[in-house]
């Protein structure tokens, strides 16, 4: 007899495509888990961005690895409400993505002065300085705003709140 | 009209013009003023098309034919087309992009704000995700519109042309149709009187900011909500449906 937990942690070996030091668990893109018998189950996930192109290869992950662990009828639900937010990443998450290089979101949506363009200032993950800044809101993924160290003089990316 | 036939409208009139500015602006892909804006533009289109998409395919669901998003996109022609003309248009040089897309953005902003208060799900849905990217878009934008207003002379005169020929085509982000009164009623549609008001202001403020004066009393261009474009769409269509209209059957 499977459960939810099994199926969690099925899915917590699937790593991000685009950053694979976090699972596509801990990105908090698999919104509800429904098992229906041992062979079918319904899932629900959740883009991170509108365009995001990772989320199809998200979702062949999902089914070939359900495939595998006996699913035949595997149902995938894309949903978009309540909307995908950094909040969802774990503590967790956020320190593997700082080893990895990218500085982790550094405060939450809740807290708006993410809106105002006046992010509080942000750690580079290199040489942990604060003396850093944007260049760019835009970055290598649709995720990720470009940073530069004053220090190290390195850039990096940055997840950004949203 | 049913209130499905409606439904379906209306998601089509989201999506094409999403899916046609996306298409548009992706021409700077490769092309912009430097690396860095050329990535921002870039994920602005990639975050429109996902949106395009995912109103296609709820769209697709609606009317319920067999056609696909993809069907949609690619193998209906200008006249079936329902977006605003404004996304159509020329990119022109950067600053003709730039002011049409933060008149676009700040729509959208306002728009999708509304939106989210829908009772259908989906459209609710799509519209809480969006007003999250259009909110770092429309902060983009603006501060370029900023930039190039209150910058030299040659970026203001840029910009400001830009704005004059560009202000004819703002008129129909806000018509309203049968369409409109018959989803309005269920709660399903957004009233675009609202975010007129909450444009206007938005718009005046900014062009303000950025020095820039806002054309008045300016006729206005009329026609997508009938499927009635500029020369320019055909052209545009022809180039985006090419590939799948020459290999209909091609799999990626
Ligand atoms: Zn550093």
């Amino acid at each position: 007899m499977k459960t939810k937990e099994n199926i969690l942690s099925l899915l917590s070996e699937i790593p991000d495509p685009e950053i694979p030091v976090i699972t596509i668990v801990e990105l908090g893109v698999i919104r509800e888990i429904t098992l229906i018998d041992d062979t079918s189950i319904e899932l629900k996930i959740t883009p991170t961005y509108s365009g995001c192109p990772a989320m199809q290869q998200i979702e062949d992950d999902v089914r070939k690895k359900l495939q595998e662990h006996g699913f035949s009828s595997i149902k995938i639900n894309m949903v978009f409400s309540p909307p995908w937010t950094t909040d969802w990443l774990t503590e967790e998450a956020k320190d593997k993505l700082q080893k990895y290089g990218i500085a982790p979101p550094e405060h939450t949506t809740e807290d708006k002065s993410w809106l105002s363009g006046k992010p509080k200032s942000v750690t580079c993950p290199r040489c942990k300085s604060k003396n850093t800044k944007l260049i760019s809101q835009f970055g290598s993924t649709a995720c990720k705003a470009l940073y530069q160290c004053q220090e190290c003089l390195e850039p990096f990316d940055y997840f950004k709140c949203i | 009209m049913t209130t499905q036939e409606a439904l379906f409208q209306y998601t089509l009139r989201i999506a094409d013009t999403n899916l046609i500015l996306a298409q548009r602006i992706s021409e700077w892909t490769g092309h912009g003023p430097f690396l860095e804006e050329d990535l921002a533009l870039t994920n602005i289109a990639l975050d429109i098309t996902g949106v395009a998409k995912s109103l296609l395919e709820y769209a697709a669901s609606i009317e319920n034919k067999g056609r696909s998003a993809d069907e949609l996109a690619y193998f209906r022609n200008d006249r079936q087309f329902y977006n605003a003309q404004i996304t159509e248009l020329p990119n022109g040089d950067y600053a003709r992009t730039i002011v049409r897309q933060a008149i676009v953005d700040c729509f959208d902003y306002y728009f999708y704000t509304e939106l989210a208060k829908s009772k259908d799900e989906t459209l609710m849905g799509i519209a809480q995700k969006s007003i999250k990217e259009v909110t770092y878009h429309l902060r983009h934008t603006s501060s370029w519109v900023e930039r190039f207003g209150d910058g030299t002379e040659e970026s203001h005169n840029r910009a400001q042309q830009a704005l004059n020929e560009l202000w004819q085509y703002t008129g129909e982000l806000f018509e309203m149709t049968e369409v409109d009164e018959i989803l309005i009623k269920e709660g399903i549609a957004v009233d675009l009187n609202k975010v007129k008001e909450k444009w206007e202001n938005h718009m005046s403020e900014l062009l303000e900011k950025s020095t820039l004066a806002k054309p008045e009393n300016v006729f206005m261009q009329t026609g997508s909500r009938k499927g009635i474009h500029t020369e320019h769409l055909a052209f545009i269509l022809a180039e985006m449906q090419a590939l799948p209209r020459m290999y209909p059957d091609a799999k990626w």
